[in-house]
């Protein structure tokens, strides 16, 4: 328990050194714009996968679950927009994000401690923390929830041509599936929860590599924590969010 | 002029260093010289500030450095340039971004007053037609060189070499050494080098600290060292077999 609260602690410190005034903006811009490439763009190809097949499966499921034929048919659509919007694309989606930026941060991060990159960029006066850390947090803040966007198109096209293509549901019906009773809020309530699983994705990878102490081995574990911590903290937020978004 | 007062060091409750105190003196290369785990890079790092040290003082001139802010040591360290023993070049820049890294973060200089800088650095330390490279793409020797320029890119008062030699050839080494000296000639630099190869300590040991278990033992220059009466210094000194025979000559 004591090493818990000293970790958090130590965690609430390394944010506040982030978060302090940058040392020049054209150089964490430049940074920042680095980031977008690495952990948004290099991103867009597993989520765009993984949300196509994953909505062709929750169509495909729903469709084998509603055969009964009380149920109208465009509940297929409806149950494959539902469940995208409102968990797949943020909350699996964010999993999938932790195994993938998560571990990258890590490791980018703890490689750079052992190896004395850090304690050069400390040595020249530079707050190394916030210089790694904030243009990382902002790409992620800011690309992540476009990411959200993008999985909801694919994965809801990804339901439709598995439908179609299988036979369980006419275009149409889906169609009119996916427009039946849609609530706009649930676009918002899934962005929100996108915008608080980057922070801890990014802030707690961070944190695993930025404290890296010892060799390669040590990153090893680092990058592996970061993405069990995270993805718990992920699972944990979004009961949280849900009851205070959803209720 | 660095002045280290009564400083002590430990991690886990195992003292590291041990009420160390020494001067280092402006335009000399200063070498701590020790066995491996004696405290050298212990010692280095409290003094630059990458360790706080439990108790004691390091002046910079006349500022007490381990009493300043964070804003306080940073217009310290913009006068320090430090060479790892790893090198530490940030391995997604080439040479000419990491050259010019302390001139984009410190300076308002235009592009073109930057690059003639960053080729300057990097003529100075004979590094040439390498602009683009990656450091993945550099041999140790050139990592060092890129190190060094890195850390003369500002003008430094101040010059800490951690281990400069470390898995270099004795070639290199030399030319490694040679290269420090100039330098600190050049520029006037206070230049702190810890090491364990008696090649450099005879090269360039302008002014010797000789650190034993977290202890300084002893200290003096290069003349000196080989005629000292210290028995730890001396198991240090002549520890290989040519300098054992070497000894009833000297």
């Amino acid at each position: 328990m004591f090493r818990f609260l000293s970790q958090l602690g130590v965690y609430f410190i390394l944010l506040k050194k982030v978060f302090a005034k940058p040392e020049k903006a054209s150089l964490y811009y430049k940074q920042t714009m680095r980031e977008f490439v690495f952990l948004g763009l290099n991103s867009v190809g597993i989520i765009a996968i993984i949300s196509f097949f994953m909505g062709a499966v929750i169509t495909l499921q729903t469709a084998y679950n509603t055969e009964n034929p009380i149920y109208p048919k465009y509940l297929i659509g409806l149950g494959c927009r539902d469940s995208i919007i409102l968990e797949f694309s943020s909350t699996v989606a964010s999993l999938i994000l932790a195994g993938k930026v998560g571990s990258n941060i890590a490791s980018e991060i703890g490689t750079m401690r052992v190896t004395e990159q850090i304690d050069a960029l400390e040595i020249m006066g530079v707050n190394s923390a916030s210089f790694l850390i904030l243009p990382k947090l902002i790409a992620t803040l800011i690309f992540n929830p476009i990411l959200t966007l993008l999985s909801i198109v694919v994965g809801i096209w990804g339901g439709w041509v598995a439908g179609v293509l299988s036979g369980v549901v006419t275009s149409e019906n889906f169609i009119y599936g996916i427009q039946y009773a849609f609530i706009p809020y649930y676009i918002v309530y899934s962005l929100i929860k996108m915008v608080v699983f980057a922070f801890i994705i990014t802030s707690v990878s961070a944190f695993q590599g930025y404290y890296v102490d010892g060799g390669s081995l040590e990153v090893g574990r680092a990058s592996t924590k970061a993405v069990v911590y995270s993805s718990v903290l992920i699972l944990l937020f979004n009961v949280i969010l849900t009851q205070l978004l959803l209720s | 002029m660095i002045r280290v007062r009564n400083l002590n060091k430990s991690f886990n409750g195992r003292p590291v260093l041990i009420d160390v105190s020494v001067t280092f003196e402006p335009g000399k290369t200063n070498l701590i010289i020790g066995r491996s785990g004696s405290g050298k890079t212990v010692l280095l790092k409290s003094i630059v500030g990458l360790h706080e040290a439990d108790s004691g003082e390091v002046w910079f001139e006349n500022t007490l450095f381990n009493n300043l802010d964070f804003n306080g040591r940073k217009e310290i360290q913009k006068q320090m340039g430090m060479l790892f023993q790893g090198s530490a070049l940030f391995d997604s820049l080439t040479v000419e971004q990491n050259v010019g890294f302390p001139l984009d973060m410190f300076t308002d200089q235009s592009k073109e007053e930057k690059l003639e800088r960053v080729n300057f650095c990097l003529r100075r330390v004979n590094i040439l037609n390498s602009n683009k490279l990656f450091p993945s793409e550099l041999s140790g020797g050139m990592k060092k060189r890129v190190a060094i320029a890195r850390a003369i890119a500002l003008n430094p008062k101040y010059l800490f070499c951690d281990e400069p030699n470390s898995g270099l050839d004795p070639l290199t080494a030399i030319l490694i050494d040679e290269l420090i000296r100039e330098l600190t000639e050049e520029y006037s630099i206070t230049t702190v080098v810890n090491t364990h190869d008696m090649n450099s300590v005879m090269e360039i040991g302008e002014k010797i600290v000789f650190i034993h278990e977290g202890n300084k033992c002893w200290e003096g220059n290069k003349e000196e060292v080989l005629r000292s009466d210290c028995a730890t210094l001396n198991e240090f000194i002549f520890a290989n077999s040519l300098a054992k025979q070497l000894r009833p000559k000297l």
